[in-house]
């Protein structure tokens, strides 16, 4: 059930040219750094990044997408095997600066996965990392470097983002897990 | 394959379920591509290989797959080991399984020993050729092969030619690729046909030239020297000269016609050496998708813990 409209999409929209911003400051440029979105929602928000960064800067930075379904720690607690959809990285990520886009950060175990797999394919200089919306919860101790929206939530919430994109408009919104 | 815990042949799958497997498996492959080509998938859990007859490609593609899902893996062949004193094949599994395996891969010589030990153990069981009766992830492999060069299996004229009756390939291929929508023709000698071979619901013939016409995909199978004891044709000569898959013999199939060979090959016999490393041939490309296609199987039979009853 939802319960309150978080962000719509102006303010989607403001916050990613925010953490656009951020990472060309951080990173004094863009030179050597590779945007990979995490499926599903975290491409969607990184493709706009990358706009934004040809936007402000004219600079052609590459994208990648991660699908972390097989380093997931949870297999066996899910029951079912999800599908495993492509994964895609642009050339060598060797000494690249990495900027790993996702939509939520909540326990970490996701953005964990993708470390892992991330480190598999080279060896980046550095790994940065993007968030739409963090709303805390956090089990392992993981950080993001650059966030949209600092979203304080109980564990009995949920919080969705909604992009273009996936769910035909942008916003982000909270709500009550269904109690059944 | 939602549900699922064995996979024990082709006959029992729907085409839905072969479809995921075959996506599933595009995925893997893409994975074995990469810089380092292993997944932790599977960490933490075991899979027993259990070799009751000599197997090469088979096994080590098994193995090959296990590793690069991070699964701990044990092999056990029938030679040396407590079979050769009488043990019956349900101790041995059941002993194995005491063990704490996850997953066992069996290969048997008895048509049937996979669903057997399916229904002893609590484990997930997958067949890896059981006798004559089905080899379901070589017949994946084919089907997955065949889909990713023509793009589609529907409508598609297979020629399976060779041993039918003592084959396991062509029974696995022939369910699957008949649910996928192919028209499935079976050539060879009479004396290596099974018994009401119509029924399968396959085009039979034992003229070659019929058969390959307008042939898109020409699987060749292996001459089973070791199975043949009896005279079920006159000579290994005869058997080239009537059935061989030669150059000149291809001319009447489609101009992008693939040929394909389970392994290992008979060169000069069943298949004519310019064939088998010819421009048509995509044998060793059928050896590389295994890996990804067990990979896929293993996968997907592993969302559920041990014990599950679901099938």
């Amino acid at each position: 059930m939802e319960k309150a409209q978080i962000m719509d999409a102006k303010a989607m929209d403001r916050a990613v040219a925010r953490i656009a911003h951020e990472i060309v400051e951080r990173n004094q440029g863009t030179e050597g750094i590779v945007l990979i979105g995490i499926r599903k929602r975290g491409v969607a928000l990184a493709q706009r990044i990358q706009r934004k960064l040809k936007e402000f800067e004219g600079a052609d930075v590459p994208l990648g997408i991660l699908d972390i379904t097989l380093y997931r720690d949870d297999l066996q607690q899910t029951g079912a095997t999800p599908v495993i959809r492509s994964t895609e990285i642009p050339s060598d990520i060797t000494g690249k600066v990495v900027v790993l886009v996702d939509d939520v950060l909540f326990t970490g175990r996701t953005v964990r996965a993708a470390l892992d797999q991330i480190i598999d394919f080279g060896r980046p200089t550095a790994i940065q990392l993007a968030v739409l919306v963090d709303r805390g919860h956090r089990e392992l101790p993981v950080r993001a470097d650059f966030v949209g929206k600092n979203l304080p939530t109980s564990k009995r919430e949920v919080v969705a983002v909604n992009v273009e994109e996936e769910d035909g408009f942008d916003g982000v919104s909270i709500g009550e897990v269904a109690q059944g | 394959m939602t549900g699922r815990k064995h996979l024990l042949g082709l006959e029992e799958l729907t085409a839905k379920d072969i479809e995921s497997i075959l996506d599933t498996a595009r995925s893997f492959k893409e994975v074995l591509e990469r810089p380092i080509p292993k997944v932790p998938t599977l960490r933490g859990k075991t899979v027993a290989n259990l070799f009751f007859e000599p197997s090469t490609r088979t096994r080590i593609s098994f193995e090959l797959a296990e590793k690069r899902l991070s699964a701990d893996t044990v092999s056990f062949s029938a030679s040396g080991s407590s079979v050769s004193k009488g043990e019956s094949l349900k101790d041995t599994a059941r002993n194995i399984e005491a063990m704490q395996i996850d997953m066992i891969v069996i290969r048997h010589q008895a048509s049937g020993a996979p669903h057997f030990l399916a229904r002893s153990l609590n484990c997930s069981v997958i067949n890896a050729g059981d006798g004559m009766h089905e080899h379901p992830t070589q017949g994946l492999l084919d089907i997955f092969t065949i889909r990713e060069y023509k793009k589609r299996v529907e409508g598609l004229r297979v020629v399976i030619v060779g041993d039918i009756a003592h084959s396991r390939v062509a029974r696995s291929n022939i369910w699957g690729l008949s649910k996928l929508g192919a028209k499935v023709v079976v050539c060879g000698p009479w004396t290596l046909m099974p018994l009401e071979v119509e029924r399968l619901g396959v085009e039979v013939t034992s003229s070659i030239e019929d058969a390959l016409k307008g042939a898109d995909v020409v699987n060749v199978l292996r001459i089973q020297l070791e199975r043949q004891e009896g005279s079920l044709f006159p000579t290994l000569r005869e058997y080239a000269r009537c059935f061989g898959i030669t150059r000149e013999r291809l001319s009447v199939a489609k101009d992008d016609v693939l040929v394909m060979h389970p392994g290992p090959m008979n060169r000069g016999v069943e298949i004519a050496q310019d064939v088998a490393d010819g421009p048509f041939s995509v044998i060793l490309e059928q050896v590389s998708n295994g890996v990804a296609v067990r990979m896929a199987v293993l996968y997907l039979l592993s969302g559920l813990e041990a014990g599950d009853k679901l099938e």
